[in-house]
């Protein structure tokens, strides 16, 4: 649209055009705050709320974020946090799959809960709070669990899955959906003071390798919990991995597994290889 | 003969982080398990200079093995 174009270069100031300034677009074209964002993106021209991203992410990227559709499946401890940031940084579009409600143990880690929030779907309180901070994002809220009968239908169109589940067995069937409908995978991964990050691109293989000796049951934190600071930096470094993917630069951890030890403050990255690579198959 | 053990997370509590430790001559992964008493089944991940390995793999003298617990939560 021609017109909203002139506008939105006219009223731009040093490249940079207001909040305001979007509302007043969007109503007096009566388009989508969405089509405010990509349009202003596609003038080169920033929406000020992302100045501070500017110099990390040029505008050109920016584009290419809100361009980019991230699934985050679960939405509790890992998921919250990605969700907020994903939509922070302009991501836009966000869809957030859990078939849950919030329960009173939520409320130590779990971003999007809160008291007056207790028996509402995560997804809901996902879309109320995406909505409240940036509505040019689209949070598209699913809720229902993923399954490998649902996989192909969840991810149409898709360009990055976020792993935030806490279940073995459903996240080698995710890995495993990935891997077959051709998607980047960003897995993350806590218990108590410990968490593990990595992404897992198609015929790599490497969640499997990680629960290489998974038989049955829940990992440590069972016994351990997840404390509010666990959950915050493995999500972040999720939606790290999410950004880079969807820019197309820098160095994703594609075969490398980020061991996390909040407790000794260690970061060790260990090399994933699959047996096959070992033997030079 | 000597191998290198590093322990990730939860299994260092009671043992230790990283030990040079020696052993008879081809023990298996599987007798270095049952020696530092980790139960079978919070392994989620074996490696020998980084390399995935199982239990019954004999270990060498200057082998580096490491253990992982299973993390899963969200």
């Amino acid at each position: 649209m021609e017109e909203l174009r002139r506008y939105l270069a006219g009223e731009a100031k040093d490249g940079l055009i207001s909040w305001a300034t979007q509302i007043e677009a969007a109503a007096r074209f009566r388009v989508s705050l969405a089509r405010v964002e990509e349009t202003a993106l596609d003038l080169a021209i920033l929406p000020a709320r992302y100045q501070r991203n500017r110099q990390a992410i040029s505008v050109g990227q920016q584009l290419k974020l809100f361009r980019g559709r991230v699934a985050v499946v679960g939405c509790g401890g890992l998921g919250g946090y990605v969700i907020e940031e994903l939509s922070r940084l302009g991501v836009g579009t966000i869809i957030a799959i859990d078939p849950d409600f919030f329960e009173e143990h939520n409320l130590n880690r779990q971003l999007l809960s809160s008291p007056a929030r207790l028996g509402q779907a995560k997804v809901e309180a996902a879309a109320a709070r995406i909505a409240e901070i940036n509505s040019a994002v689209t949070l598209v809220p699913v809720q229902a669990a993923y399954g490998t009968e649902n996989a192909v239908e969840l991810f149409q169109d898709v360009d990055v899955v976020v792993d935030a589940l806490d279940s073995v067995p459903t996240r080698l069937a995710l890995a495993d959906s990935c891997d077959g409908l051709g998607l980047p995978l960003v897995h993350g991964a806590i218990g108590g003071w410990f968490g593990q990050v990595t992404t897992q691109f198609p015929g790599d293989r490497t969640i499997r390798l990680l629960y290489d000796r998974w038989v049955e049951g829940k990992g440590l934190e069972q016994q351990m919990g997840n404390p509010s600071f666990t959950p915050a930096v493995i999500a972040g470094i999720q939606t790290a991995e999410v950004c880079k993917l969807l820019m197309g630069t820098g160095d994703t951890l594609r075969n490398r597994q980020l061991c996390i030890n909040l407790l000794t403050m260690e970061f060790e990255e260990v090399e994933l290889s699959s047996p096959d690579c070992a033997i030079g198959q | 003969m000597n191998v290198t053990v590093k322990l990730f997370a939860t299994f260092r509590f009671g043992r230790f982080a990283a030990a040079t430790r020696h052993y008879p001559p081809s023990t298996s992964i599987g007798e270095v398990i049952r020696e530092l008493q980790i139960p079978d089944t919070e392994i989620s991940m074996i490696m020998v200079n980084g390399r995935h390995a199982a239990p019954d793999q004999q270990l060498r003298d200057g082998d580096s093995l490491a253990f992982f617990p299973l993390v899963a939560g969200g």
